[in-house]
């Protein structure tokens, strides 16, 4: 039995820490222990594996995905796009990447949201799509619109999308925002301020992209993800990871 | 001067916030946009092994229920495989062993259907305990939190759990242990999730 190549220690001072008193809800909600740090074993560096069979090809077409035949939603048509790649610089083919957003007047549809901004019939909110052979993904969408949330009585999101992304193993599995260049807020926001590294917090900013959009159709935005990487096991009979 | 590494750094964590079932569960969420929902069978029609369901809720430094958090569920099979080129050995057809719940939004209680899991490999020597690997996802939860769900009627495997062993304070270790019982012929584990207080749940750094 060979040791399993380990992910490298996750750098929790790049991270959030989980209690940021300026983001409110999380003061009741961030443990006060602190974490256990754990060793990988085999249940740590496996994780779900997803294939085309579980999505379909529309998926990550948020402008068609919830359409009515014929209709398109409503706002400024994007495209984001990118690689995922470890720590190491290697692309993570074949892992899911999830998307969700709100409607480009700042309103989500689900049933807690009661903001004014109207829904947009032709618009659902969410995506998934599998990385290629290079790790590279797109989707296809309309530019979210920034919304009042409740944390100070005048906090507005910046405009952005949430993205849940896989690997290969649970210890990469990650949640995190897509924020947009230029956007004023991003600077005064009490979630993208938890993250203490300026340097951290632009790794969330996609970058205007004019070489990847589609004239006369959609701007693009480039918004890599990168991943925890992996050591090899050198010193072992079988090479792992990267 | 010295060479530089050049590794890239990880992407940060932000909150799922307050709308991730309609990214993540729509389906669950009463959201109807995909053909095929992800993650709510977790073992699939042909895993072998004790049929259990797992119910739980999560419990927020004021002593609520949390109803809004989304968790993900990652086990081995019966045999102790997980599904997975790494995971130690073959799984029954359609067993993903992993999954995805959401809580009733009135009451923050959740609960899945799946199989007991077996003994995994140890990282090093011997084996670990029948277990649940979760990861807690919510609003005001900025990095997704780690935890593991033992079984409290595996006394003898959770003795030997090298994870379980590492917990220096061993009152601490109770609070990985999901309760057995049974209701209408059924296997029920609850298991309660606390994440401040006395008994804040052992969370770990992965």
């Amino acid at each position: 039995m060979t040791k399993p190549g380990e992910f490298y220690q996750r750098d929790r001072t790049w991270h959030p820490p989980a209690f940021a008193k300026d983001y409110k809800t999380s003061v009741a909600r961030s443990p006060q222990y602190s974490l256990i740090s754990l060793q990988n074993s085999v249940s740590e560096i496996t994780g779900p594996v997803f294939g085309h069979n579980d999505i379909d090809a529309l998926d990550n077409d948020m402008i068609h995905n919830y359409a009515q035949p014929g209709e398109a939603a409503i706002g400024e048509r994007i495209i984001v796009h990118g690689r995922v790649l470890d720590e190491n610089g290697k692309p993570v083919p074949n892992t899911l990447v999830e998307a969700w957003q709100a409607n480009a007047g700042g309103r989500y549809r689900h049933k807690k949201d009661t903001y004014l901004a109207p829904i947009d019939p032709n618009f659902g909110g969410c995506g998934r799509t599998l990385t290629d052979e290079n790790g590279y993904y797109f989707f296809r969408t309309v530019k979210p619109g920034a919304y009042p949330w409740r944390n100070w009585v005048n906090d507005w999101r910046p405009a952005h999308i949430h993205m849940s992304i896989f690997g290969t193993a649970f210890a990469q599995r990650l949640i995190t925002q897509c924020y947009f260049e230029g956007d004023p807020l991003i600077d005064k926001c009490p979630i993208v301020k938890t993250i203490p590294d300026k340097a951290a917090q632009g790794q969330l900013v996609a970058a205007l992209d004019m070489n990847a959009s589609v004239p006369l159709d959609s701007i693009a935005y480039k918004f890599d993800i990168i991943l925890r990487g992996r050591r090899s096991t050198l010193f072992e009979n079988r090479l792992e990871g990267n | 001067m010295v060479q530089p590494l050049n590794y890239l750094k990880e992407t940060p964590s932000q909150t799922a916030g307050p709308y991730v079932h309609i990214g993540l569960a729509p389906g669950a969420a009463g959201f109807d946009i995909y053909d095929q929902e992800l993650g709510w069978d977790i073992a699939g029609p042909n895993a072998k092994g004790e049929r259990i369901r797992v119910e739980g809720i999560v419990i927020d430094g004021t002593g609520s229920p949390i109803k809004d958090v989304m968790l993900e569920a990652w086990q081995a099979n019966s045999e102790g495989n997980y599904a997975h080129p790494e995971g130690g050995g073959n799984v029954e057809d359609g067993f993903r062993g992993w999954g995805r719940v959401i809580t009733d939004f009135e009451t923050g209680e959740w609960g899945f259907d799946t199989v007991k899991p077996g003994r995994t490999q140890g990282r090093n020597i011997g084996l670990q305990a029948p277990h649940i690997n979760l990861w807690i996802v919510a609003r005001g939860i900025n990095i997704g939190l780690n935890t593991r769900l033992y079984f409290d009627d595996e006394a003898q495997a959770n003795a030997e759990d090298p994870v379980l062993n590492i917990i220096e304070w061993e009152r601490r270790r109770a609070t990985l242990l999901a309760k057995r019982s049974e209701r209408d012929g059924q296997v029920v584990y609850r298991f309660e999730i606390r994440l401040q207080g006395q008994d804040e749940t052992v969370f770990f750094d992965i």
